[in-house]
């Protein structure tokens, strides 16, 4: 197993807290060794120097007080391990999560949320053996030792010399070991994600599932995937387990070896029993912190996988590259230009937007159409900065957008997706999302410009009526409200409405029509839509079709024209 | 639930892995009981040899010694295997289980759910179980017997040594777990759920970033993500000092203890004895020492097996039992004085609804949304049952179907088709996992998903990504489309199908569905007043259900 070194950078900023553990997890050795020189001290002098109760009193009362004086520092020690771990854990989370905002949600498709999930919770829990025990042991590994081997030296040498000779062979059989152990610790770290990720999707495709009649069929797949899981945790534990035996047949044998020897000796009469107890209860304790390390090295393993994962992702590069000094937003209203923007799917050949060259004049409403796959959508996602252009550039008011502060940038635009994603809270604070500082009496008044006002007082808890995750409580329509609801509560210069009537009928649509033709008044607004009868009054249209804008001008003179949106508005009516 | 019956209800499911538990519990007295007896018998063999006895009088010790320190080390690893072996065979059982009682929930009874805190459920509630099956079920069985043991072993020195001895094992195997469990339960329940939280907060925040960024609330979304962090983490600090505390003070228990054994044993029995007493005793509280933290966690493993049991207890499944299986004599379906609503109190989304759609019809329902046409669909399907009147289906009532049948009778391209993260392929052979190339490829070519194959260097193969999101939402529709026509089912049911399509395309798509439907029923719902090509053969409007 390799280390990742990136994790012991994250120790930095603890580095007292860390010292503090290591030190006094040290004494905390020391005092085991002083606790059993005591005890072997008592028993020498009882049952070879036929000392009475009275006369070893004080060394029993001795071993109380190291037992209490341990107490105190093992406490101190895994306390402070705690605390350091704690405060990893707590900064490691944040900054991933901060970092996926920075990758943004275009390029998160990428990944299955399932297992970014995963890697956020457990993957950042699994690095707590790692600080709390693997560290610190692999420190006391060296420290312990050590001292004991000094206070065996003059005690008897021999059996010194036995115990540095032994020694080396338990890391070294560990290394062996745990180099396969690596790999099979990063299996599962793998095997859990794709579980997780697995699990998931069937969990929100349930329902599609089941009209398929294919639900019963996931129990395969699932306990085909649990057990996979099962087997290659197996297979970590078993590994462990083999490498604890190993170690502890190891030790069994040079205990041996010293047990033989010292016994002889005394049976012979070259040493004192005082001695060879001694070194018969530390000699174990020469080897615990190693077999402690190999117990945790394989707890860790784990999170080995996992700490590979969580620093690749830190330092995927951001898709929204981060302005340190952000030019001051451009005064509204605001002048939008597309000078050649192209922009590339990673994989895919083909650009999805190819040289765009328009603009969008203040109070312009300004309206794209064209068939599906056309690359309106990530023209929306360009402008509202998810991704940035390959080629090109987009300018506000002369200012390249790629110079403004994300935030504040879109804290200017108000957008209705495709698919509005809506949270497992009430519809009140779905709508609130647009903005948190608004009384109720404003979500109120949005939602009712929305249309929502009629339906929502059907409902059990009006306003506060929980929606389900992804709304499933409401349809589409109703999902689509919401996100109209959002946009009229935002109030902002510049309206982006993707695909927004899709979903609502002509009766709804023609309400929404009245209020929209309010709320865009003094505005400018980017619409895409399939209703062209939407889109009659728009100051331009733009007509799309892979990636490029083929016609342009207004409703009347693109029907004059004949060409595709001609044939588009035909078929409409 | 109590947590007695939360603890009954998880060792329930133990009893087919009996055999196994008992031999996790012998093999661990076993090595605990080689660990004890190679102490003992080392530290006699010293003692023994301080006297300089002839060797043969330490042949017998130091063939102990051998097979001891042997036989601790294999009965670990066989110990360790076999629990561990067992108690991952039930968390995959468990797994299985919790999915097959899951399934009939959905979508009706899951809905209140949010999907991270079912992953949650499935996937580390059950983990959380571990430390139930291996901690706390056999280990205190172990404690037990080892515990006999000490007592034989030190009442055949001395009886009153037996006294202490059970006095201080009682305490560590026995107080400070009851203790540890006690100060552990509050914050261990509070520190699962937090974990749950989280989870939900950090899903939302991926799958609805686009949202959270578009409206500026990332950030305080970000911040309700620390507080949420720091609360779980706060919570696990307050289990693991309890811990901390816990193992220090047993391991000053394991001191203590030898102190007093030795003051009540010196001037009481023979010298030769003390060492291999001492040794003994350490030894022995390898069977106390782990309970004390097994304990600790056991509130959280309650509070998981609650997550697990509730959810499934508190639900009973819309699903009708599995019933012989019906063949319809003919496919008329009619919906006579329907009644549904959602909940006990809301207003009924159909009130007494009427429709009678003969075999082979082409249907277009049309209507404002959110009057309840999707409902329509739920109730065909039975993901939710409805309150009074009765569905017909070839003359018997919807209830005497199996669901099973009623799906294979009717497919349906929902409003939000779910696209699973699989490849194109996949998601269309969904539908009819038997179905041929060709087959796949002709329906894909009617909903004129063809040229977007043609143009993708994977074709078929090509990967969908989460929830589909690589493709557009016309793309998304189309594949839907496909997937359903290529179930080949009797009737199909198609909820604003077309919605994300353009003009031409649903057109063009509504179109060869006509023909390649012909004489099977079809419902088309949409909020639109139909026009164009699509012709159906009735076509109903409806203000209200």
């Amino acid at each position: 197993m390799k280390v990742d070194k990136r994790l012991f950078l994250e120790l930095r900023p603890v580095r007292l807290w860390f010292v503090a553990a290591v030190s006094l997890g040290l004494i905390n050795g020391l005092l085991v060794i002083g606790l059993a020189y005591t005890l072997t001290q008592i028993i020498d002098r009882v049952f070879l120097k036929d000392a009475a109760l009275d006369e070893v009193q004080s060394p029993l009362a001795w071993l109380i007080g190291l037992a209490g004086l341990r107490l105190i520092v093992q406490w101190g020690s895994e306390s402070s391990a705690l605390h350091l771990t704690e405060h990893i854990k707590i900064s490691l989370r944040e900054r991933l999560f901060g970092h996926l905002l920075e990758l943004g949600p275009v390029s998160l498709t990428q990944e299955r949320s399932g297992e970014l999930v995963n890697t956020l919770l457990e993957g950042v829990e699994s690095l707590d053996n790692y600080f709390r025990q693997l560290i610190p042991q692999f420190f006391l590994m060296l420290l312990i030792p050590l001292s004991i081997f000094l206070i065996v030296v003059p005690q008897d040498p021999l059996s010194a010399i036995i115990l540095i000779c032994t020694a080396p062979l338990l890391p070294l059989f560990m290394i062996l070991i745990g180099m396969w152990a690596g790999a099979v610790g990063q299996r599962q770290f793998k095997s859990l994600s794709y579980l997780s990720a697995h699990f998931l999707d069937v969990l929100q495709g349930l329902t599609t599932l089941k009209l398929f009649n294919r639900s019963q069929a996931q129990i395969k797949t699932i306990g085909r995937l649990s057990d996979d899981f099962r087997v290659t945790t197996m297979r970590v534990l078993r590994v462990a387990f083999l490498s604890a035996l190993a170690l502890e047949l190891l030790t069994t044998l040079s205990i041996a070896i010293i047990a033989v020897e010292i016994g002889l000796r005394l049976l012979y009469g070259k040493m004192e029993f005082e001695q060879a107890f001694f070194i018969l209860v530390i000699a174990p304790e020469f080897y615990q912190p190693l077999r402690n390390f190999g117990a945790s090295f394989h707890a860790a393993s784990a999170g080995n996988a996992a700490a590979n994962r969580i620093f690749d992702l830190l330092e995927t590069s951001p898709t929204i590259i981060d302005v340190p000094e952000p030019v001051p937003l451009p005064h509204p209203p605001f002048h939008i230009e597309f000078k050649g923007v192209s922009y590339f799917y990673p994989g895919r050949e083909q650009p999805a937007l190819n040289q765009l060259l328009f603009g969008i004049k203040p109070g312009q409403h300004i309206a794209i159409v064209g068939p599906s796959g056309a690359g309106k959508s990530t023209l929306v996602n360009l402008l509202l900065r998810f991704l940035e252009p390959t080629h090109g550039e987009i300018l506000v008011n002369g200012v390249p957008l790629t110079t403004l502060a994300p935030e504040a940038w879109r804290s200017q635009l108000a957008w209705v997706s495709q698919k509005p994603y809506l949270f497992n809270t009430s519809i009140l604070e779905n709508i609130r999302l647009a903005n948190p500082t608004a009384t109720p009496d404003e979500i109120f008044w949005a939602g009712e410009q929305a249309g929502l006002t009629e339906f929502v007082q059907q409902l059990p808890q009006g306003w506060q009526t929980p929606i389900g995750e992804r709304g499933t409580r409401l349809s589409g329509g109703q999902a689509q409200r919401v996100a109209l609801a959002r946009a009229f509560l935002k109030d902002t210069p510049l309206l982006i409405w993707d695909e927004a009537t899709a979903h609502l009928d002509m009766h709804l649509e023609a309400q929404i029509q009245t209020a929209m033709q309010r709320l865009m008044q003094g505005r400018t607004v980017m619409m895409i839509a399939h209703r062209l009868h939407t889109i009659q009054h728009a100051d331009e249209i733009l007509v799309m079709s892979e990636g490029r804008i083929m016609e342009s001008g207004t409703h009347d003179s693109l029907l004059n024209q004949q060409g595709l949106y001609y044939q588009l508005a035909t078929t409409d009516e | 639930m109590s947590d007695q019956q939360i603890t009954k209800r998880l060792l329930v499911l133990l009893i087919p892995f009996w055999r196994g538990i008992l031999t996790a519990v012998v093999l661990g007295f076993l090595t605990i009981g080689s660990s004890m007896a190679l102490m003992g018998t080392s530290a006699w063999l010293i003692a023994k040899a301080a006297l300089h006895p002839s060797i043969a009088e330490l042949n017998l010790a130091i063939v102990g010694v051998r097979f001891f320190g042997i036989s601790r080390g294999v009965l670990r690893y066989m110990e360790r295997l076999s629990s561990h072996q067992v108690t991952f065979r039930l968390l995959k059982d468990l797994r299985v289980w919790f999915y097959q009682q899951l399934e009939p929930l959905a979508p009706a009874r899951l809905m209140g759910y949010h999907s991270g805190d079912l992953l949650v459920r499935i996937i580390h509630d059950i983990d959380t179980l571990q430390n139930f099956y291996l901690r706390v079920v056999a280990p205190p069985l172990v404690a037990l017997s080892i515990t006999l043991a000490m007592l034989i072993f030190t009442g055949w020195l001395s009886p009153i040594l037996a006294l202490v001895i059970l006095f201080f094992l009682v305490l560590s195997g026995g107080i400070l777990p009851i203790a540890a469990w006690l100060s552990g339960r509050k914050i261990g329940q509070i520190a699962v759920q937090a974990r749950a939280d989280l989870y939900i907060e950090l899903l939302d925040g991926i799958q609805g970033m686009a949202e959270l960024l578009a409206f500026g609330q990332a950030q305080s979304h970000f911040a309700k993500i620390q507080a949420t962090n720091r609360g779980y983490i706060h919570h696990q600090r307050g289990l693991a000092q309890r811990s901390i505390l816990q193992t220090v003070s047993s391991n000053f228990l394991v001191w203590l203890s030898i102190v007093v054994l030795l003051w009540v044993a010196i001037p009481r029995i023979d010298g030769i004895m003390l060492a291999p007493l001492a040794l003994v005793t350490m030894a022995c509280y390898e069977a106390f020492l782990p309970l004390g933290s097994a304990f600790q966690n056991l509130g959280s493993s309650i509070e998981a097996g609650r997550r697990l049991i509730s959810l499934v207890d508190n639900n009973t499944p819309s699903d009708s039992p599995v019933q012989a299986v019906i063949v319809p004599s003919n496919l008329d379906i009619s919906f006579e004085n329907v009644v549904f609503r959602y909940g006990p109190d809301e207003l009924p989304i159909l009130n007494h609804f009427k429709l009678t759609v003969p075999q082979g019809m082409h249907l277009t329902i049309s209507g404002p949304s959110g009057i309840g046409k999707s409902t329509l669909i739920n109730l065909l399907v039975r993901f939710w049952d409805y309150q009074a009147g009765d569905i017909w289906l070839g003359g018997r009532s919807l209830r005497e179907y199996s669901s099973e049948t009623l799906r294979n009778l009717i497919a349906v391209v929902p409003q939000n088709p779910h696209l699973f993260n699989a490849t194109i392929r996949e998601n269309l052979l969904l539908a009819r996992p038997t179905a041929t190339e060709a087959q796949v490829m002709a329906a894909a070519k009617l909903t004129g998903l063809d040229g977007l194959i043609a143009t993708l260097p994977e074709g078929l193969d090509t990967w969908v990504g989460e929830l589909g999101f690589r493709l557009s939402a016309g793309e998304r529709q189309r594949i839907a489309i496909a997937r359903a026509v290529l179930k080949d089912a009797s009737i199909l049911v198609l909820d604003e199908a077309t919605a994300n399509l353009d003009r031409v395309s649903q057109q063009k798509i509504l179109k060869m569905l006509q023909s390649e439907m012909k004489g099977r029923m079809v419902i088309f719902i949409t909020h639109e007043v139909p026009k164009g090509d699509w012709l159906a053969d009735d076509w109903l409007n409806i203000a209200a259900l």
